[in-house]
């Protein structure tokens, strides 16, 4: 008697899982299409001539003509990147190495006034680009660092070390510290432990600073486009309005361009997908 | 950490402080100078300058430096489209609360709800992409789809009989400010659902299972385990969505630049507009002035709510 009753509510409860569960997977299949449709959408403009694009914009490429990937490469797109992915490793390089440098001294020596200087760290967090923006016009004017790359490295190291760092403190504090113990016995400076012991050990939440600058800096828009006006030393986002300004009635172009700028950003991503994941996890946990 | 600091005093005899040890102390501050210049000179300086800069007028041709007091702040009082920017601002922030906050929450809900670990993945990397591809792309990508000869849009809504709806989305001073918020929920929203997909991920499982071994429902367990338990984390990203929506300069710019007749003007654009469109510095940085109080505002109301629930983020 109870099992009949037992069963029949399980089945009750079934269809209506069942259909929950559809509704909820379509919705799921529906979202996935906006969000990647676009992008797809986008790669293949690039490869469509102009009189389709103008045409049906759900048709499939006709003929599939690569020239357009061609030609935005070597009208400008290559330059961007070297620029960019320049700006974007010598910074990722500077922000990571100083910020792993400050969280030891927060959390290996016995620096005094630490609350303060962790307060004047992570208070640099809360400041805006928009805000500084215009003095550091005049400031990097007068340093006559406008218009070069420097500009960008030392700005985007400076705005993220910050953050950066506290990811590494926070992982440092989570690190035991009976290995550095022995290697001071052992009469190890503290310079030696950095580089020896803290820093190798670090490397997983390191992988994962490098990856969420990385995405920083390769995407970063309002400095890059300020602070750089000839063409030789822009970024890709800002390379790409130029070319969409000069190459605007060739759209077919644009659209190459773009997805030549999306594409390794998205690779990185789905590689590193894990460190990343990683990164944003310790950035919340403490 | 802490504990082998207690290893280490119980191991060694207590000597007192000499001098020495003192100098070596001052001498560690070395770990944190290259930060702490780096910091102030290019991230606390400036904001200190800004303000010094929004009390200054400087003559376009001559360039010479006047002091004109907080004459630049009575202006920003009396300027129409500082008004419309401020109301831009706030759209940007509800919208994006619903939509990226309270959204992404239930979205994150339902991904890690599903049984396969391989499709939850899968999910959480497929509405991450935009987030991780530039804003320029995804503001140039939609100026392509609003737009009325190419884009998809119209195109779409066209196809399924809406023919009526049909509208250059970026030409018109109604709808433009819209159709930038709408990229935006379209580039953002993988981002916090990844953020609130961790957050969920934190929860003990076995809450799951004695709740479902209590006969709860999923809508039940939702409504009583996750919303509850994130709750800490759904706070904080009401707080740092809102102070995001008041720093939001790189779609508008790319988009439609604040037009047509700035009628999609948000205050970072019309900082720029007047700074470095007109050449007036002590304008544009008073609005900056502006953007930073409200920001600080948010900071303190995030300062706040970490002190008070011990979260961060």
């Amino acid at each position: 008697m109870s099992a009949t009753v037992t069963a029949g509510r399980a089945r009750h409860v079934n269809v209506w899982s069942v259909i929950a569960r559809t509704f909820l997977y379509s919705f799921l299949v529906c979202l996935g299409v906006v969000v990647i449709y676009p992008l797809i959408w986008m790669a293949l403009s690039g490869v469509k001539d102009n009189a389709q694009i103008f045409g049906d914009p759900f048709a499939l490429p006709v003929h599939w003509s690569w020239n357009n990937y061609v030609q935005a490469w070597n009208q400008g797109v290559r330059g961007y990147v070297t620029v960019s992915v320049l700006v974007t490793v010598a910074s990722a390089i500077c922000t990571v190495l100083i910020s792993a440098w400050t969280a030891f001294g927060l959390t290996r020596t016995r620096m005094p006034a630490k609350p303060l200087v962790i307060a004047i760290v992570l208070g640099g967090l809360m400041l805006s680009p928009t805000v500084a923006i215009i003095p550091l016009v005049k400031m990097l004017q007068a340093l006559g660092l406008y218009n070069t790359y420097w500009a960008l490295i030392i700005l985007y190291t400076a705005f993220r070390v910050p953050f950066t760092t506290f990811l590494i403190r926070a992982y440092m504090l989570d690190l035991p510290g009976d290995i550095d113990e022995a290697a001071t016995m052992d009469g190890a400076s503290e310079g030696q432990i950095f580089w020896r012991i803290t820093l190798p050990l670090c490397r997983p939440i390191i992988i994962s600073c490098v990856i969420l600058h990385v995405l920083f800096a390769w995407n970063e828009y309002l400095f890059a486009m300020v602070f750089t006006s000839g063409s030789d030393v822009q970024t890709l986002p800002v390379g790409l309005t130029s070319i969409m300004a000069t190459h605007g009635t060739n759209y077919a172009v644009v659209f190459a361009a773009m997805t030549i700028s999306a594409l390794p950003i998205v690779i990185v991503f789905f590689a590193a997908q894990r460190y990343f994941i990683r990164g944003l996890s310790e950035g919340i946990g403490k | 950490m802490e504990s082998g600091a207690v290893v280490r005093g119980a191991a060694r005899p207590q000597r007192p402080r000499s001098l020495r040890a003192r100098f070596g102390n001052l001498l560690s501050f070395r770990w944190a100078a290259i930060a702490l210049i780096l910091i102030g000179w290019f991230v606390y300086y400036p904001i200190v300058d800004n303000f010094i800069v929004s009390t200054t007028d400087q003559d376009i041709y001559t360039g010479e430096v006047t002091n004109v007091g907080l004459a630049n702040y009575d202006r920003l009082l009396h300027d129409p489209i500082v008004l419309v920017a401020l109301w831009n601002n706030c759209l940007y922030a509800i919208i994006s609360v619903v939509f990226q906050v309270f959204g992404a929450f239930l979205l994150a809900a339902i991904i890690e709800d599903l049984r396969s670990e391989r499709w939850r993945r899968l999910w959480r990397a497929i509405y991450f992409v935009p987030s991780a591809i530039s804003i320029t792309v995804t503001g140039l990508l939609f100026y392509f789809i609003y737009q009325p000869q190419i884009g998809l849009l119209d195109a779409a809504l066209s196809r399924v009989g809406l023919s009526q709806l049909v509208m250059p989305w970026l030409g018109s001073e109604h709808t433009a400010i819209y159709a930038i918020i709408a990229m935006s929920q379209w580039q953002g929203f993988g981002y916090s659902t990844l953020l609130f997909a961790i957050a969920i991920q934190k929860i003990p499982r076995d809450l799951y299972d004695a709740a479902t071994m209590d006969g709860a429902g999923s809508l039940r367990r939702l409504w009583s385990i996750t919303f509850p338990l994130t709750r800490e984390m759904t706070g904080l990203m009401i707080i740092v969505t809102i102070a995001g929506a008041f720093q939001v300069f790189n779609e508008v710019m790319v988009m439609t630049a604040g037009g047509p007749n700035n009628s999609s003007q948000v205050l970072g654009t019309w900082l720029y507009q007047k700074a470095f469109i007109e050449d007036n510095f002590g304008y544009g940085s008073a609005i900056a002035a502006v953007i930073f109080v409200l920001t600080m505002l948010t900071g303190a109301a995030q300062l706040w709510y970490t002190k008070r629930r011990r979260v961060q983020l």
